[in-house]
This record gives structure tokens, sequence and C-alpha cells, in this order.
């Protein structure tokens, strides 16, 4: 039975200069326990906005977002996030921002150290647990975050563009983590990023969506989620079918640039 | 003019020693004395301490040398002190001509003396010498040597030169060590040198002010002791501030909570917030008196928009995704409130209690000037009543270090209490 399920979201809203957008336009989709999809698209194809409406952030103007069997209204710790970059908190060092979801819900301290302690080694961050967050660097603060949302145990986890701003190196160290997590944890999964390698590695399921009105484009199911989990991803990347995927999907958003580019030149 | 020119000087002077000195002494070897693009690269440009301390010995030393300190080991020429003379020749009815001389002495200003002693005879011929005090900086009274010349009470009776240069009504003529003017009656006005340095109830030296601070430390003054003064601004400055925030930072909170809260007070706080407070003290006076409920109902308006604007700054300013994670989190709004939204606006709102200290600590001194019993800024006014000059130059040196140091020690609350500030 599907577990998440998003069915007919539009999302339409007005501009201060009399227009209005559509930004998303009849979006369906349903994942099963455990999943694992990527989101893909050019910039303005909707991707954020629907991470957002499955967050509960935002409302949809018409459609429903169900999951386990009752409507998302607003925000929940059964669906967590992991925002790309400034959602830790400063103002607490690396423990106290991985126990803030368990200290929310009134969770007695033993419990969430041992939580909080099994969380950090399996992000590899046991040494710096004290540390004020601030002083780490991205990819590990990157960790940290990872770590305080599965601290919560969400039934689904969200992410947006979670390794957006990391180096190409700590970028493919923490794929293969978000990989063993994914293995480790059995969550559902719904990341977005603006890379197809990424959203390759990163997807067993990858939908590409298109802009104007943002709606989904393609849907693939991919087998390198699965050959990555511990192995190496460089040798994912170099096989033959990653190629040609990658191709087919770089020339398809290209084909969507065009076109927006295109239709902006009709309009000037 | 001279003074600004002087300072100048020593500045380009310093300047100059020590760029030429400079390659002798022992280089930094940072990252930073690397850099070959220093101008416009603010970052490479470290206050130079040398320059910071010869800046305050520079201050103190013109200030010595201007005010004849004895601190300070060169002086600009001070008043003439001393004993002096001058001549003078008059003429009388029946035409002859005769010199007279004045004998002068000159004494401090904060000093009595005697007029000096001149012979019975004074000298051969109608005119009789004249002797004459005068205090440094002032000028004589004008003194009538014809009352003491034979004759010089007869028309006819004039005098026509000094120092052997005719003199007229109105006219003056330079001698040694002064200025004699001569008045519209043809009486003389005999007035020393001034020198360069400044009369101390114009600016009074550095160890004036030091001796009065230790004078007004041990013995009050006009029985209020400086502790007491000084003590009264303070309390008056916390407990402004402390209303100010304790209800200035919860209204920031609400205005960038809720828009009702923003809508309606937007107004009331715009329209306050570039009204000075030294521009509400006639007010303050009328509605709540002179007293202490007056002053601190004042500090409390000047603290009141500051902070409530830091405040709301401080809520604009949390990342949304901070929120965002926080109620994906599980969070209550409450706690949203309390763990995420009042940490994250504390930069905000140190920044609005450094700059509401200051203005507070700048509004309770001008207040203390319009009235007062006790207080920093009620012992300078009443001082510069007496014309005091050094125990108001004593309580303006200490407002600014007491000014200073409520700075220092906000910023070091600042960094223990928001380590994270700047780094986020």
């Amino acid at each position: 039975m599907s577990h998440l399920i998003i069915e007919d979201l539009s999302m339409r809203f007005d501009l201060p200069n009399g227009e209005a957008v559509q930004a998303l336009q009849d979006v369906s989709l349903e994942l099963k326990q455990g999943e694992l999809m990527s989101v893909l698209g050019p910039s303005g194809c909707g991707k954020t906005t629907l991470l957002n409406i499955i967050a509960g952030f935002l409302a949809p103007t018409s459609g429903r977002v169900l999951l386990n069997g009752h409507e998302v209204r607003g925000p929940d710790p059964e669906r967590g996030m992991v925002f790309q970059k400034g959602a830790l908190f400063e103002w607490m060092n690396v423990r106290k921002n991985v126990a803030f979801g368990p200290s929310m819900k009134g969770m007695p301290k033993a419990e969430t150290d041992s939580i909080v302690n099994r969380l950090l080694d399996s992000v590899g961050l046991h040494d710096f647990k004290e540390k004020a967050v601030y002083e780490l660097s991205g990819g590990m603060q990157q960790r940290v975050a990872l770590a305080r949302c599965l601290a919560n145990d969400p039934d689904v986890i969200l992410m947006d563009e979670p390794l957006g701003a990391l180096d190409a190196l700590t970028r493919e160290k923490m794929q293969g983590l978000v990989l063993e997590l994914w293995k480790e944890t059995g969550k559902t999964i719904i990341l977005i990023t603006h890379s197809v390698e990424e959203a390759l590695l990163l997807g067993e399921r990858l939908v590409v969506m298109a802009p104007r009105p943002g709606r989904i484009h393609k849907e693939y199911r991919l087998p390198f989620a699965k050959m990555g989990v511990g192995a190496d991803l460089r040798s994912v990347k170099s096989d033959a079918e990653f190629g040609s995927v990658r191709e087919e999907i770089l020339n398809m958003i290209w084909e969507m640039e065009e076109e927006i580019m295109g239709r902006q030149e009709q309009a000037l | 003019m001279m003074i600004l020119l002087i300072y100048v000087a020593i500045f380009v002077a310093v300047m100059l020693l020590y760029t030429a000195l400079h390659k002798f002494v022992r280089q930094a070897h940072d990252f930073t004395s690397l850099k070959t693009v220093t101008f416009g690269d603010e970052s490479a440009v470290r206050a130079n301490r040398v320059a910071s301390v010869v800046s305050v010995i520079t201050i103190f030393l013109i200030w010595g040398a201007f005010t004849g300190s004895k601190l300070v080991p060169i002086h600009a020429p001070g008043p003439f002190v001393g004993e002096t003379s001058f001549t003078y020749e008059a003429v009388n009815p029946a035409g002859e001509t005769d010199e007279g001389t004045v004998y002068v002495r000159v004494h401090p200003i904060d000093e009595k003396a005697e007029v000096p002693v001149v012979a019975e005879d004074g000298g051969a011929g109608f005119a009789k010498d004249d002797a004459i005090k005068v205090a440094a900086w002032r000028a004589s009274d004008p003194f009538k040597a014809q009352k003491n010349d034979l004759g010089g009470q007869e028309d006819g009776y004039r005098i026509v030169s000094v120092n052997g240069q005719a003199i007229e009504p109105l006219g003056a003529v330079q001698v040694a060590d002064g200025e004699v003017r001569m008045t519209g009656r043809g009486s003389l006005v005999f007035e020393p040198a001034k020198g360069w340095q400044m009369e101390p109830i114009w600016l009074p030296a550095p160890e004036a002010v030091w001796g009065r601070l230790i004078e007004i430390a041990r013995e009050g003054y006009q029985n209020v002791t400086l502790l007491e003064n000084l003590g009264w601004s303070l309390f008056r400055v916390l407990v402004g501030f402390l209303l100010g925030s304790l209800v200035g930072i919860p209204l920031g909170y609400a205005m960038g909570l809720s828009g009702w809260f923003r809508g309606w007070f937007d107004p009331i706080v715009e329209f306050m917030r570039p009204v000075p407070p030294l521009a509400l003290i006639p007010l303050v006076i009328i509605w709540f008196g002179i007293w202490e409920t007056g002053k601190i109902s004042l500090l409390f308006l000047a603290a009141l928009w500051i902070m409530t604007i830091a405040a709301r700054a401080g809520v604009s300013g949390v990342n949304i995704s901070k929120v965002h994670a926080a109620y994906s989190l599980g969070a209550s709004r409450f706690q949203v409130l309390t763990r995420v939204i009042v940490p994250n606006s504390l930069p905000e709102i140190f920044t609005g209690a450094r700059v509401a200290m200051g203005v507070c600590w700048g509004t309770v001194v001008a207040a203390e000037l319009v009235a007062a019993e006790k207080g920093a800024g009620k012992m300078i006014i009443a001082a510069s009543k007496f014309q005091n000059t050094d125990i108001v130059m004593m309580g303006i040196i200490l407002i600014g270090i007491i000014g200073y140091g409520i700075d220092i020690l906000m910023r070091q609350a600042e960094n223990w209490l928001v380590p994270w500030k700047g780094k986020a």
C-alpha cells in the first residue's frame, strides 16, 4: 500500500503586478515506505514548492498530500526536513542541535542521549559532540543536520538541496553517507537537487519536472542507488547505463531551458 | 588656529619619523604583512598602536604646553609676570615737556600683590613717576598720570608719547612686555603681554584637573560626593534602560511576529524614532516634573524605541530555514519563540542595547544639566556657574571614561553571551 500519496497538487498565486503564477499543475505521485526519490528540474519548475507543500509549509490551491492515510495540514515531526544550509541553531552545540527534536517531545534525557550518541556515531561526528556548530566545516554541518532530522525518527525525510553548498569532494562523500543512512534506516526520502549526477545516484526513482507551469515531465526507475550502497560511487558513475541516462536527462533539461529562453525572447 | 597647525605639524612629523625609523624595527611576519595591496583593502589596515599612543601623548603635551603645566617640559610662551616699566612724555600748558616713568608689577592672576614703591619726589620736572599693578591676562585700570604730575589737572596738559612713540587718545603703543593704550580722555592703560597660553578660566592645566579630581573625590562638591554624583547618573541610566528594554523588547518581538501589532505600532515607532530624546526634555518636565520620575521617563523613552527596533530587526533577521526546521522537529509556537527566535535575535538586541546605553548616557547628562540635585551633569553645570573650569573639565573627562567603560562592558557581555555573532 502507498505510504505517501500526492494527489493532483496545483498551486497558483497572484503577483503584486496582477499576473498569476501557476507554480504547480496536477502533480501526482505515490511513494512506498522506504523509497528514495530524487526530484530534478530547471530552476522555476516548482520542485522546492512541491517539497514545501509536502513539508506543510505551504498550502496547495487544490489537491492534497496524504501520509499514512491522513492529510498533511502543516509541519509535523513525522516529516523531517534537511535544508541546504543555515538551518542549524548556532546557539546550541552539536549535541543539543541533534537533541532538539526529542527534547521538544519531552523525551527523557537518558533516552535522548543514547539516540544522539548513536546518530553522531553513524554520521562520523563522535568527537565533535560538544563543538559549536559554527566551528564545523560545511560538510560536518550537513552531517549534523542529517543526524538532527533522524533523531526525531520521521516517517519521511525531505531534503532541499542538502549537498548544494558543498564542494565536489565533500559532496561525493556525503552522497555515500545519504545512501548508507537510507539503507540503514529504511526511511522514505525525497531529495531535491540541481545536479543530474546526484539525482541519478540518490534516486531509486527520479522525477524530472518541467517549468511553467511546474509539472512532472518524466519519471525514471533506476538501479544506481541500490548499486551505490556501500560501494564506490565513482564506479557507479562510470557504469555505461549511468552515462547514457545522464546524457538523456541533460538533453531534456537543456531543451527545457532553450524553450524558456525562446519564450522569453518572444515575449520581448 | 595656531594650535591646530602645531597639531598637524606633530602629526606629520611623527608619521615621517616613524616611517623613517620603521625599517630598523623588527617587522611582523604575519600574513597581512605580506599584502602588497593595502590601499583599498580595509582588512589590511590595522590601527598603528604607536600612532594611538603618540596621539594621546600629543593631546596631553599640547594641553600642558598651552596651560603652563609643570608636567610638560616645553611650554608655549606664557603671560608676562614680573616687574616692568615704561616712560611717557607729557606736555604742560606752558609748552614744556617732561618724562615720567611708570613702574608696573604684573602678578599671577590667583595671587595678590602690592603696588611697587616709587621714590617720593618721583624724579625731576613736572612729570612724576607712577606705579601700578595688574594681574596677568588683564588690563590695568586706566591710571591718571595727570593726578600725580605737577599741573596735570590744568588745561593743556597731555601725554604725547610713550617710550618715545607718539600716542593719541584711543591709540596704542607696543612697549616691552605689553601694550600701552590711551583712553578717549587721555589716561593710560597697560595691558601686559598675554603670551600664547590659555588662562585657567578657559582651560586649566592637566594637574589642576587631576588635583580637582582628588579633592572632589575626597571632599565632594557642594556637599555631594563624586561617587554619589556619578552613581546617580548611572542609576538613572540603568533604570531607564531596563524599563525601556522591558517594554521595548517584547513590543519589538510582537511587531516581528504579528501583522496587527506591526501595523498598530509602526506609525508610533517610526514617528518617535527620529525625535531626539533631548527634544522631549521640556515636555517631560511639564508632565513629570524635574525629579526622578521625569528623568527616568525620559531615559525610558530614549531606550524604548531603540530596543523595540532592535528586537523587531532580530525577529526579521532569523533565517526562515531555522524556523521551518524547528517546526518540522516538532516545536510549538512558544518553543519556536523561546528556542529559536529569542536566541537568534540576541546579536541584534545587543547591538541595540549598546546604542541605547550610549544614547541614555548622553541624555542623562543633558537632562541633569537642565535640572537635577545630584548627577554628573548637575556637577558640571553648577561648576560652570562658578567658572570652575577645572571641575567642568574633570566632569567631562569622567563622563567620557564612564561612557567608554559602559560600551566595553557591553561588548564583553556580547562576546560572552553571543559567541556565534558574525560566524553563522
